[in-house]
């Protein structure tokens, strides 16, 4: 099962105290766990799936809620959080058709602490991504983040090279601008 | 962020937060166990008028082959519990539910072959047949269907996330309580017949549940 996360202790003592009914303490864990699902999910959707994110860390939410009973206290809550994530995970990729391998033993990759300042960056670009414009989001996305060629992500959206670099160009310009006007303010 | 939810992502937790009731321990043993109770009750009225009881139960039940059939049915059918129990919660998996029914089976089969190996060359042939080994297995699976239902419906609404054992975890729990209701009925006193017939009906029960599991269990 692996290693066990160090916030499991604290976890399960705020899962125990929500199935005793309190809403304090439960009302803290899914606040604890909503930007790790968010981390989670953002890291795994790209391309097409990018968006299903938001969607799939409500679904993940609302399943630990209403599926809380299937908890079996004696077991680690990291686990069954895990279980339940990974599983949502999957069901969507299936929705969508897609075949995709998931290493088995990734509890950590929900819970690890040390992993956290690379993902919350990327989630910055990510979010920051998400202000231009879909054609040249999805080039720079697939040539700066996902290491294609720009031929490849040219091909992938149905354009030609040279309308592929000059989007590129316009987008990360566009970038710059609301970086340094974030900056500004 | 355009999605309202998002835009408050606060105000949906709190909705969660404000939804939480307390959740017993039991809570989803009591569920499965309702189910399983509903389910054995409406195959012991279908199979009544239907098959009826045995004509020698009062008898029998003092003899010890219809123990041994009713013991080999629940201890079958514990087995096929467990293993619910455990794949109706995420990531769960049990290893001791497939010792039990194995060692069931093994005890089963090895008590027939006994039995068989003792009987004169002239009997061997209707202890392994007896008078119904044709249908025997039939009306086994016919009435596992109300459990098999039953524990299905429990089991989408927890979370099972190995469909397909989880399905053959159901499969077994309700084969089972097929065979222990319809040991009510069946005369046979055979014990190669048991091995054989009734793990055979169990065992279809089985394999359905692990066919369908992934498309009845998704959630």
């Amino acid at each position: 099962m692996g290693q066990v996360p160090e916030i499991e202790p604290e976890l399960r003592r705020l899962m125990l105290a929500g199935l005793g009914g309190d809403a304090v303490a439960y009302r803290q864990l899914l606040a604890d766990l909503n930007p790790r699902l968010r981390r989670y999910f953002v890291r795994r959707l790209t391309g097409a799936l990018a968006a299903e994110a938001s969607d799939l860390v409500q679904d993940t939410l609302i399943a630990i809620h209403t599926k809380r009973l299937t908890y079996d206290p004696t077991q680690r809550f990291t686990v069954w959080v895990f279980a339940i994530a990974r599983y949502k995970f999957i069901d969507l990729c299936r929705r969508h058709r897609l075949r995709v391998t998931i290493p088995l033993d990734e509890e950590l990759a929900l819970f690890a602490v040390n992993a956290e300042p690379g993902i919350t960056a990327r989630i910055d670009v990510a979010d920051l991504l998400d202000t231009i414009p879909q054609k040249p989001r999805e080039l720079i996305r697939q040539t700066r983040i996902e290491g294609a060629t720009i031929a490849e992500a040219a091909a992938s959206l149905g354009m030609s090279e040279t309308a592929a670099k000059v989007s590129i160009h316009r987008g990360l310009k566009a970038l710059a601008a609301r970086i340094s006007g974030a900056g500004h303010e | 962020m355009s999605d309202d939810r998002l835009a408050n992502p606060d105000a949906f937790l709190d909705s969660l937060a404000a939804d939480l009731r307390p959740t017993p321990r039991s809570a989803l043993r009591r569920r499965l166990l309702a189910g399983l109770g509903i389910g054995m009750v409406i195959a012991a009225v279908l199979m009544i008028p239907w098959l009826g009881l045995r004509a020698d139960l009062a008898g029998a039940v003092s003899g010890p082959i219809f123990w041994v059939k009713f013991g080999y049915t629940l201890v079958s059918a514990v087995a096929g519990y467990i293993a619910v129990n455990r794949l109706a919660r995420p990531g769960g998996h049990d290893r001791r539910a497939v010792a039990i029914a194995a060692l069931a089976l093994l005890i089963a089969g090895a008590a027939g072959l006994v039995q068989w190996f003792g009987a004169p060359p002239e009997a061997q042939r209707a202890l392994v047949l007896g008078g119904s080994a044709l249908v025997c297995p039939l009306y086994i699976v016919a009435l596992s269907l109300p459990v098999f239902t039953a524990t299905i419906l429990v089991m989408r609404r927890l979370a099972p996330t190995r469909l397909t054992q989880a399905g053959a975890a159901a499969g077994l729990l309700a084969g089972s309580a097929g065979a222990l209701v319809y040991s009510l009925h069946c005369g046979e006193n055979g014990l190669p017949f048991l091995a054989l017939w009734y793990t055979t009906g169990i065992a279809l029960v089985t394999a359905l549940g692990a066919l369908t599991g992934r498309w009845l269990l998704r959630w």
